[in-house]
């Protein structure tokens, strides 16, 4: 079988773009570098946008890089079903661009907080979560300043009813999220947030444990599957 | 007129300063000596410019030309042998290079941002951050990871509560920014450095062993071109002021106006570009030479990069992008700002070197070239204002062998015996002692600290604080990997500056071994007071005779460093406190030996029975207050044998945790090994005098093994070897530590331990559980 084509979108500022190339490849699919000014999408299968500091948070996390010249490429791709994942700052990015519902905000205790967090996937429907068993827990790092979930009342509870909360903290809430939530999904479940990084959790050496890895894999098996 | 006009109408010209040699220029308020002045003149045949006077004084500042230090760091350079061949570059570089072989390069560089910290926590500390990755990018490298030692006033000093925050949030967020893993440090306490923080940041980097870059300009023709930020009024005076004299001109009564601030503001995320920018450029072999400008900024980097070189260099200043119009020249010259680099590119090479930094965003502007005139010659809106021999300014600055006394109070310091301070003795006591301990601001968990820190970016983190040593993958194919520890110890250095350097440089080395990579290499920041004082001269020198002379016995040459001089406040001077860097070779970093117990597994003591050394231990200073006596001993060939059984017991594959024993002694290394993995342990101490002995002495030369029963026979094989005393002292697993010595039980559970010891910085710092929604 040929390895599905996997995005890594580079944006000025973006720090785990190679971590999460590398988990792409750790997961049988081959990782195509993307580059955030060219409105180019290279005929990937899938997107990943990585943790980091786009265009340096400046005015808001995620805010500038909304509007990247590959943005506008990727907007309408997810629209019609591409399937992306964002990571931290992917996360905060796909919510500039209305692509997720709600917001990430400061952490409650106002410190960039790194640790490794247990997880529980509340989803397996989505593009990216396939992999994992239902209700499965598993140990994720999170790290970030900017990680505190918030959106309306409303909002929670249509996610919530609908199952688009992917993961949830478990063992305490590391940054104030509403609801315990580290992770949501699009409607059609083919876009996927989440504030912990799966791709620093992908052996048993460099991170917490191989617990992330079924993301990458849900995506590459869901993509083998569909072409075969 | 406007202000920018008729500061440029007033610049002062090299004919200028020619036609009135009777003008004095204030080069004591610039911190020049009258002696300086005068050597200035004669090089220059003429009064210096106004230009020339700051560059030849930000550059002839303690800070940047090491005028009482160099004479004694010469002792350096006497490399020991065996190692030579493997160093691609060394002190005189911005950073030490290692050669691993397979192609593959590290470099690793301490550098101080003390003042700067206590003035302004969070700037100071991040442009610290900064200033160290830009030094190892400066020789071609990719910054792979920073650790950061850092010292501060009693932690309950209110002033502690202003510069802490500021310093973590600070080395947080430039190294977060810039995807740079913290993969260990220190954080110390203690009084003497109130008023005088110490902040301190090692940076590793990787490159193609092919690959070092030189900060030499060459080739006629070939253009210099300055990239990144623009240049503001930040930092002005930063490194001749600040860094090396004092805060403000108290003692004469007088103030220069104070229009901007001294400290450098940093911009993490120009850094990361410039950074990504470089390593392109270099990988495409578009540079010819470079530099990173720090201290002094231009001054320092035209006059390296030329002086380093065979000709000389013509600048254009007027070409320099300012983010303040009404810079003067000799303030574009000293401005700190941050994010720069000067490069030497071939004209040929010119266009795709823009195209790339273009691609990047970062700014890249042509502001001179490399002549053959010997000299650098810069002007400023058509005229000459700098014509100077480059290494007059760059090398050739002045060399003092200051006056150096030992200290007054030594010998009573040294007389008053820890000896004399009651023990604990019943297993309450002993017990109450381990938790004080445990609990105190130097020993207690520091995960409020490193949790704000990233320790996970780039994926290639095989261990991190509070491991004894950080490691990191630096080659994906092969797995090969470098550990790298930091370690310092203001007061056993105050007790003896020459036998107390050769304790830290053991422990930094110990700490490598115990993750089971082979020591290399060694850098050092050395942090002092003022060298004008006879008495601090005298711990420097004993201070680097001995880091020199333990250097040579251990087999690993110091590469490069820093040395901060000025800590202190009046008269009173921080205690000497080389901080050292050692780095040493993991074969593959995925077989690195982990702090924490694993339960089932055996646990060895290796090294010499323990001895009532007590002498600048942290019980006699936390729990009496005392500081005097003598560091412990140290015996660097038993150190040396301590490491190949670490090593080999790694090699062997049989090695599942390993720490080593320093601060707090046997105790609180159980207890660290306990908490980093939640495994308990239960042991029986080795006997020693007294049981306070058997549990916190800090004797030098040893550490904890576990290994699994199978393992057994090879450890006492590579023990034996070695001529390494191993003592099995029990069993790792459970919820409990249990410490049996001399007939008492101490125990407590791990929940217990973990709650004393995590609970301290939260409440000095800020409790730090408000996430809970």
């Amino acid at each position: 079988m040929t390895p599905p084509r996997i995005g890594v979108v580079t944006f000025p500022g973006s720090l785990d773009d190679r971590d999460a190339a590398r988990a792409v490849r750790a997961a049988g699919g081959e990782s195509v570098p993307l580059w955030h000014a060219d409105a180019d999408l290279r005929d990937v299968a899938a997107v990943v946008l990585p943790g980091g500091f786009s265009y340096g948070d400046y005015l808001r996390c995620g805010a500038i890089a909304r509007f990247a010249p590959l943005m506008g490429e990727l907007i309408p791709a997810a629209q019609r079903g591409l399937p992306i994942l964002g990571i931290c700052n992917g996360f905060q990015i796909l919510c500039e661009a209305h692509l997720l519902a709600g917001a990430l905000t400061r952490n409650a205790h106002l410190r960039f907080r790194y640790r490794p967090q247990r997880l529980r996937i509340e989803s397996t429907s989505t593009a990216w979560t396939g992999a994992y068993g239902d209700g499965a827990e598993i140990v994720v790092p999170i790290k970030n300043m900017e990680g505190r979930y918030a959106a309306t009342a409303d909002t929670v509870r249509e996610l919530e009813a609908d199952g688009r909360v992917v993961a949830r903290y478990l063992g305490g809430n590391p940054n104030g999220s509403i609801a315990d939530i580290a992770g949501i999904a699009n409607a059609a479940g083919n876009v996927v947030g989440l504030m912990p990084h799966p791709e620093h959790a992908i052996d048993d050496v460099y991170g917490p444990g191989p617990d992330g890895l079924g993301f990458f894999t849900s995506a590459v098996t869901t993509l083998v599957g569909a072409a075969a | 007129m406007s202000e920018a006009a008729s500061r440029a109408a007033a610049a002062d010209t090299v004919a200028r300063a020619a036609a009135t040699p009777d003008i004095e220029l204030p080069y004591s308020e610039l911190g020049l000596r009258p002696e300086e002045y005068d050597a200035i003149r004669a090089i220059l045949g003429r009064r210096p410019t106004s230009s020339e006077l700051a560059m030849y004084s930000v550059m002839w500042s303690e800070h940047c030309s090491y005028k009482s230090s160099k004479i004694h760091l010469r002792t350096f350079g006497e490399d020991p042998a065996g190692s030579a061949g493997k160093m691609l570059a060394g002190i005189g570089d911005n950073a030490g290079v290692l050669d691993l072989g397979n192609g593959i390069a590290v470099t690793f560089k301490i550098e101080s941002h003390n003042h700067p910290s206590y003035v302004e926590p969070y700037q100071g500390a991040a442009t610290g951050v900064g200033g160290i990755v830009r030094d190892i990018l400066t020789m071609g490298a990719r910054p792979v990871a920073v650790l950061d030692p850092l010292r501060f006033g009693p932690a309950t000093a209110p002033d502690t509560s202003r510069v802490l925050p500021g310093v973590v949030a600070g080395v947080a967020g430039y190294g977060n920014c810039l995807g740079l893993p913290n993969i260990g440090g220190e954080l110390v306490f203690d009084p003497c450095y109130a008023g005088n923080p110490l902040v301190n940041v090692l940076c590793v980097g990787v490159l193609p062993a092919d690959g070092v870059q030189y900060a030499v300009a060459s080739g006629l023709g070939n253009k210099v071109v300055l990239i990144g930020a623009r240049t503001g009024g930040d930092g002005i005076g930063g490194a001749s002021v600040l860094a090396s004299a004092t805060f403000e001109d108290a003692d004469s009564g007088e103030r220069r106006p104070a229009k901007r601030p001294s400290v450098q503001v940093g911009d993490p995320f120009t850094e990361k570009l410039l950074i990504e920018c470089c390593l392109e450029l270099f990988a495409e072999d578009l540079v010819a030479g470079i530099q990173d400008l720090g201290a002094a900024g231009i001054s320092c980097a035209t006059t390296e990069l030329a002086s380093a070189g065979d000709g000389g260099m013509l600048v254009d200043l007027s070409a320099v992008p300012l983010r303040d119009a009404t810079l003067a020249p000799e303030e574009i010259l000293m401005s700190e700002s941050q994010e720069r680099m000067c490069a030497v590119v071939e004209p040929a090479k010119l266009d795709r070197f823009l195209q790339r930094c273009d691609r990047w965003g970062v700014g890249a502007v042509v502001i001179g070239e490399v002549t053959d005139t010997g000299r650098v010659q810069i002007d400023w809106r058509g005229e000459r204002i700098v014509d100077v021999p480059p290494r007059t300014v760059a090398h050739d600055g002045p060399v003092y062998d200051r006056p150096r006394s030992r200290p007054a109070d030594l010998d009573g310091l040294q007389a008053d015996d820890p000896a004399r301070l009651p023990r604990p003795k019943t297993a309450d006591e002993l017990r109450t002692t381990l938790l004080a301990l445990l609990g105190s601001p130097n020993l207690a968990s520091k995960r409020w600290v490193t949790e704000q820190y990233d320790a996970l970016v780039q994926g290639n983190t095989a261990l991190a604080a509070p491991a004894d040593a950080g490691v990191i993958r630096v080659d994906e194919r092969s797995g090969l990997g470098v550990a790298v520890a930091t370690d310092g110890n203001g007061r056993y250095c105050r007790l003896d500056p020459y036998a107390g350097t050769q304790v830290v440089l053991a422990e930094a080395y110990r700490n490598v071994a115990a993750t089971g990579a082979e020591p290399a290499a060694v850098t050092d920041c050395l942090n002092f007071g003022s060298p004008e004082d006879p008495e601090v001269m005298w711990q420097f020198e004993r201070t680097v005779q001995g880091l020199a002379d333990a250097c040579r016995a251990l087999g690993t040459p110091v590469t490069g460093g820093n040395v901060s001089f000025y800590n202190q406040t009046g008269n009173t001077a921080i205690h000497p406190t080389p901080v050292i860097g050692v780095l040493g070779v993991l074969p593959n970093a995925a077989q690195r030996t982990p702090l924490g117990f694993v339960a089932g597994t055996e646990i060895y003591l290796l090294g010499a029975a323990a001895r009532p050394e007590f002498g600048g231990s942290e019980w006699a200073w936390t729990v009496h207050g005392h500081l005097g006596g003598r560091p412990p001993a140290v015996d660097l060939d038993a150190e040396r044998a301590l490491a190949a059984v670490l090593i080999g017991a790694r090699a062997a594959g049989i090695a599942r945790n390993a720490h080593d024993l320093a601060d707090g002694g046997l105790a609180q290394a159980l207890v660290e090994s306990a908490l980093a993995s939640g495994v308990g342990v239960a042991v029986t101490a080795p006997d020693a005098e007294d049981a306070a002995t058997a549990l916190f002495a800090e004797t030098t030369g040893r550490a904890l093994l576990g290994v699994d029963p199978e393992g057994a026979a090879e450890l006492a094989r590579l023990a034996a070897g070695h001529g390494v005393p191993c003592d099995r002292i029990g069993t790792a697993g459970g919820t409990g530590v249990t410490i049996d010595v001399r007939g008492q039980r101490v125990e407590a559970t791990v929940g217990e331990l973990r709650d004393v010891a995590e609970r301290t910085l939260p409440r000095l710092f800020g409790v730090d559980d408000g996430a809970t929604a």
